[in-house]
């Protein structure tokens, strides 16, 4: 379970040694737009033995590469892949023809280490319009893929429109990209916030994109991290609503009866399965004490 | 007859300095003090040997007495704190005796007992009147409390009040009365503002810092403690401040009503006083232009002396009704002693100052401190000079989760129950070891170079010579 992804430049061994103790569920070490092209060489390196030496690493680790239409891609996977990242985050991604071709390119590298093929996934970032328009088949392309991942600034430059704190401009692509992602049984990750500052604002935005059904957030600043789990976490009323829905199933079932009603509602499929995604979710996030 | 005198050196002429005395200085002017140099300086031109220098706390600022320390104008240095280039001298072996460190309780109690033996008190005093009636609340060089110059006034010989700000008799609103003074200077400047206080105290946006002050924070509702009547302090510095900002919020939400806030006081503890969170601040020192505007107008900011703040041989004091501190540390060993008086390799960076005091007196003492810093781990097998002892250590929190003493297993239920981080103070120790390695041990001189007093008289530590190449 994602509900946040926070960048950490892959350059800077300050963030990289601290980085695992801020609760993000996921580090995205980037080598992208964070690392100056004259800093691209070290911090591959610093990247790939912070990988090294965070084998026992209890969240999800992501990569993010430069982009293909740039010299440094290949030489980023060559780098890291190695070291089993659990997913590579590769830029730009505006069709399902740049997915297979890195998807070739980490199977070549799979290989050549002796590594399992297919065994590190992808999280595509979409920041085009063409890669909106093209979500579905993105996140239909390979079985590498675990979710799409928006990247709302980018996109809005694609899009000549200005960004916002509303964030009106990227409402379809928000809302286009949830549909496709799940459509295709994959993860949809929403765009960062960028005012460190504005918690009220970092708070409203993540509501608003759990409404639209993203699981979780990028998020760009350390301090955005505990809002935005707390966000994309089940509240003590939705769990407390699940509970009851599953108990009332439960016991309809027992008492052999088809259709049961709960607080004036219908019971039906959709709503149990929400409940079920909710106390899975409860139960992944609070363990035991749920 | 007039207590003003024309200069410094005329005064301790007065006063009857002579080879061998013991003279005391007060730290409320931090890193912009003039005084003590000044002072020092004309030590030198008098010819006078053999000075013991009993001050509260020494900084960078104060570096060019190490020339003094050289030609044996000052042989011995009596303090709580020995910053910048001054801790490095004491270590390097430039004073010809045993530098003592003791802590700014022990300090008072010494002096009120006799084993201290001021000569001659130099106070400098941002505001005076010609009698000495004088106070740190007033004047271009305002610093606000004059708490640690108290116990200083009541017991030297001979009281030299050296202010840059002399008034019409009465200053009214003095913190040390005329009645403990016996000569009055005036001089140019006794200090540089910039250094004195700041003009505001900002609260760190280090991600790692914020974590830090988040558990601190966090610890301190789920200890049982919190609840009306709840005492406090901390500290000025990066994480310390942020815990404090974090209580706010947890005080305000949950309506807490607190007794007081213990300092060295920042505007930010001005503001949780204003805010409702305490009843009162208890001040021994500013270490901001806020704080200094708080304790001139607020009768609920009231300006204590060392004495009562910390001193263990006090009928009470203020450190052993506080109910949580946070403290810093530059190492923690496994059994929880800290070191705040040397740095990684061994040089005098520092001191215990209240550290030790407020330790021994609140009921939840917690060091937050980060995991790794500049790429040496904070947790060793053994820390190179006990500050702190660790019996007196309830919690450290790191950005990587917290560990209880295992002597206080009611905390330690607590915050399990909390579901906060709680981890062996070993495994947070390996953790670190895995990221940074195992740092060499420390080479250290055979010579002493100070001895570290703990508050009720015992030697502590003792600190060897260590040369910087």
């Amino acid at each position: 379970m994602i509900r946040s992804m926070a960048f950490l430049p892959g350059n800077t061994p300050n963030m990289l040694i601290n980085g695992d103790s801020f609760g993000a569920d996921a580090l995205i070490l980037d080598l992208e737009d964070a690392v100056a092209p004259s800093q691209k060489d070290s911090a591959r390196i610093l990247v790939r033995n912070y990988l090294r030496t965070h084998k026992d690493h209890s969240g999800t680790l992501v990569v993010r590469i430069n982009s293909t239409d740039t010299d440094y891609w290949r030489e980023d996977l060559q780098a890291v892949l190695p070291e089993r990242p659990d997913c590579i985050l590769p830029t730009k991604v505006d069709g399902a023809d740049m997915v297979r071709l890195i998807c070739r390119e980490m199977e070549a590298i799979e290989r050549a280490c002796g590594m399992e093929t297919g065994s590190v996934g992808l999280m595509p970032l979409l920041e085009t319009a063409m890669g909106i328009e093209q979500a579905f088949a993105i996140a239909s392309a390979s079985p590498r893929v675990k979710a799409l991942v928006l990247g709302g600034e980018d996109l809005t430059a694609d899009l000549h429109s200005k960004r916002t704190k509303e964030g009106m401009e990227i409402l379809y692509a928000r809302t286009r990209l949830v549909c496709a992602a799940r459509a295709a049984r994959v993860e949809a990750i929403d765009t960062p916030f960028t005012d460190v500052n504005d918690m009220e604002g970092l708070r409203a935005d993540a509501a608003f994109a759990k409404g639209l059904g993203f699981g979780g957030k990028l998020v760009i600043s350390p301090r955005h991290i505990d809002t935005v789990n707390e966000v994309f976490s089940p509240s003590q009323e939705e769990i407390d609503y699940a509970r009851e829905v599953l108990h009332c199933i439960a016991e309809a079932k027992e008492n052999g009866l088809g259709v049961v009603a709960l607080r004036g509602k219908m019971i039906d499929a959709p709503i149990v399965a929400r409940a079920q995604q909710v106390f899975d979710a409860a139960r992944t996030i609070y363990g035991d004490i749920f | 007859m007039s207590k003003l005198t024309a200069s410094i050196k005329d005064a301790l002429v007065s006063a009857g300095v002579r080879d061998g005395m013991t003279l005391s200085f007060h730290h409320h002017l931090r890193n912009g003090d003039a005084v003590l140099v000044m002072t020092v300086t004309a030590l030198r031109e008098l010819g006078i040997r053999d000075i013991t220098l009993s001050a509260s706390a020494l900084f960078q600022v104060h570096a060019p007495i190490i020339a003094a320390m050289e030609d044996g104008t000052i042989t011995g240095i009596e303090t709580g704190y020995a910053g910048g280039d001054m801790g490095a001298a004491i270590s390097a072996g430039k004073l010809q005796r045993k530098a003592v460190f003791r802590s700014h309780g022990h300090r008072p109690a010494d002096i009120e007992g006799g084993k201290i033996h001021i000569d001659i008190a130099v106070i400098a005093a941002p505001t005076s009147d010609p009698e000495g009636n004088c106070s740190g609340k007033y004047g271009r060089s305002a610093c606000g409390s004059l708490g640690y110059a108290m116990p200083d006034a009541q017991f030297a010989d001979r009281v030299i009040v050296v202010t840059d700000n002399l008034v019409d008799y009465p200053l009214v609103d003095f913190s040390i009365p005329e009645t403990q003074v016996d000569y009055v200077v005036t001089v140019d400047s006794i200090g540089d503002p910039r250094g004195i206080v700041s003009s505001t105290t900002r609260i760190t946006r280090d991600p790692v810092g914020l974590r830090i002050a988040k558990y601190a924070a966090d610890s301190i509702l789920h200890s049982g403690l919190l609840k009306d009547g709840f005492s406090f302090q901390t500290g000025a510095g990066g994480a310390t401040l942020a815990a404090a900002m974090y209580l706010k919020e947890i005080m305000l939400k949950k309506e807490v009503h607190g007794s007081f806030c213990m300092g060295g006081i920042t505007g930010y503890l001005v503001d949780m006083l204003e805010s409702g969170c305490f009843e009162s601040l208890m001040d021994v020192q500013c270490f901001d232009l806020t704080a200094v505007e708080s304790l001139r107008k607020n009768p609920g900011h009231r300006e204590v002396s060392a004495t009562q703040y910390a001193s263990p041989t006090a009928k009470s004091c203020i450190a052993d009704r506080l109910d949580a501190v946070i403290l810093g540390a530059t190492e923690i060993d496994t059994d929880f002693n800290v070191n705040v008086h040397t740095d990684s390799r061994g040089v005098i960076m520092g001191g215990s100052g209240g550290h030790s005091d407020v330790a021994a007196g609140a009921k939840l003492t917690i060091i937050a401190a980060p995991l790794i810093r500049a790429r040496l781990p904070l947790i060793v097998d053994r820390v190179n000079c006990i500050s702190t002892p660790g019996s007196t250590v309830d919690l450290l929190v790191t950005q990587y989760g917290m560990a209880v003493n295992p002597l206080n297993r009611e905390l330690e239920q607590r915050l399990r129950d909390a579901k906060l981080p709680v981890v062996d103070i070993r495994e947070l120790q390996a953790r670190a070891e895995n990221l940074s390695g195992r740092p060499q041990p420390l080479i250290m001189g055979d010579r002493v170079v100070a001895d570290v007093l703990y508050r009720d008289g015992s030697l502590l530590d003792q600190i060897r010579m260590k040369e910087l190449l």
